[in-house]
């Protein structure tokens, strides 16, 4: 069955759709990526759309769906690559993608990921801390 | 207003909205129209095709290069002898949905193209034409 890659990087999920997709895989899609961040606990999916000449209502609603169901699952979305000509025509049809969070490229959104987690590293710092700074080696409480 | 060359493709399946998708796409670039325009009516074709698909059972597309006073332009046709829309009025309103969309489809189409006409009876059928012009 066709299906679009989902990579891990850390603690993230990077999909780029690289084909014009018909609704069902869009909806492959969608289920692959929930089951993937629930399987790997990943705290961000970066979805690179840069490929996509064409989103309508259908890929539009898959992209909020991709979004709110990360959010539910603990993991921050962001979508990255509209092209221009995609943009204006998303806001024509009637769709600005309301609480999805978007950057102009790959870089741009990882740095935003990062910065949606950092929270997380420093949790991983103070437990690092806890334990080297313990005297008798033992970590404490 | 003349008509350049037309071809009739099948809406049967998923993938004869992608392609109708590309094809417009296609059509749309030797037409000349700007990459904006280009843009809206394939997203306009998607989801006329997507409605005639899901709602209709299935029909065909339309799709003809037109010039009218030297302005060229792309006209498009979908249309299904499905059940047809008893409350177009209703079907035009953004957010009505009875499938699985957002119900954008016949509004966001409209807002995407220069020209659009709708035809639909109950039991009948349904045709939805759009042009986009350079």
């Amino acid at each position: 069955m066709e299906r679009i890659p989902i990579l891990r990087m850390g603690r993230f999920l990077i999909v780029s759709i690289q084909v014009d997709m018909h609704d069902r895989l869009a909806l492959t899609l969608q289920a692959d990526l929930a089951a993937r961040i629930t399987e790997t606990g990943a705290h961000g999916v970066l979805l690179d759309i840069s490929s996509l000449e064409v989103v309508d209502s259908f890929i539009g609603r898959m992209i909020s769906n991709v979004a709110a169901t990360s959010r539910v699952l603990d993991a921050e979305t962001v979508v990255v690559g509209i092209q221009p000509a995609v943009a204006i025509t998303l806001v024509e049809l009637g769709l600005s993608l309301p609480g999805v969070r978007t950057a102009l490229n790959v870089e741009k959104g990882m740095a935003m990921l990062r910065q949606a987690t950092v929270h997380l590293d420093h949790a991983a710092d103070l437990d690092s801390d806890t334990l080297s700074e313990s005297p008798d080696g033992s970590a404490a409480m | 207003m003349a008509v350049l060359r037309c071809e009739t493709m099948p809406v049967r399946s998923q993938q004869d909205v992608v392609a109708v998708r590309q094809r417009v796409r296609s059509l749309a670039v030797a037409q000349g129209l700007s990459l904006v325009d280009q843009t809206k009516i394939v997203t306009a074709a998607s989801e006329l095709a997507r409605n005639t698909l899901d709602h209709g059972g299935g029909g065909t597309a339309r799709l003809e290069a037109v010039s009218d006073n030297g302005r060229a332009g792309l006209r498009l046709t979908f249309e299904d002898r499905g059940p047809g829309i008893a409350d177009i009025a209703l079907a035009m309103t953004d957010g009505y949905t009875t499938g699985h969309g957002l119900g954008l489809g016949l509004g966001g189409a409209k807002r995407l193209s220069n020209d659009f006409d709708l035809w639909s009876r109950t039991g009948e059928g349904t045709r939805v034409t759009i042009t986009r012009w350079k």
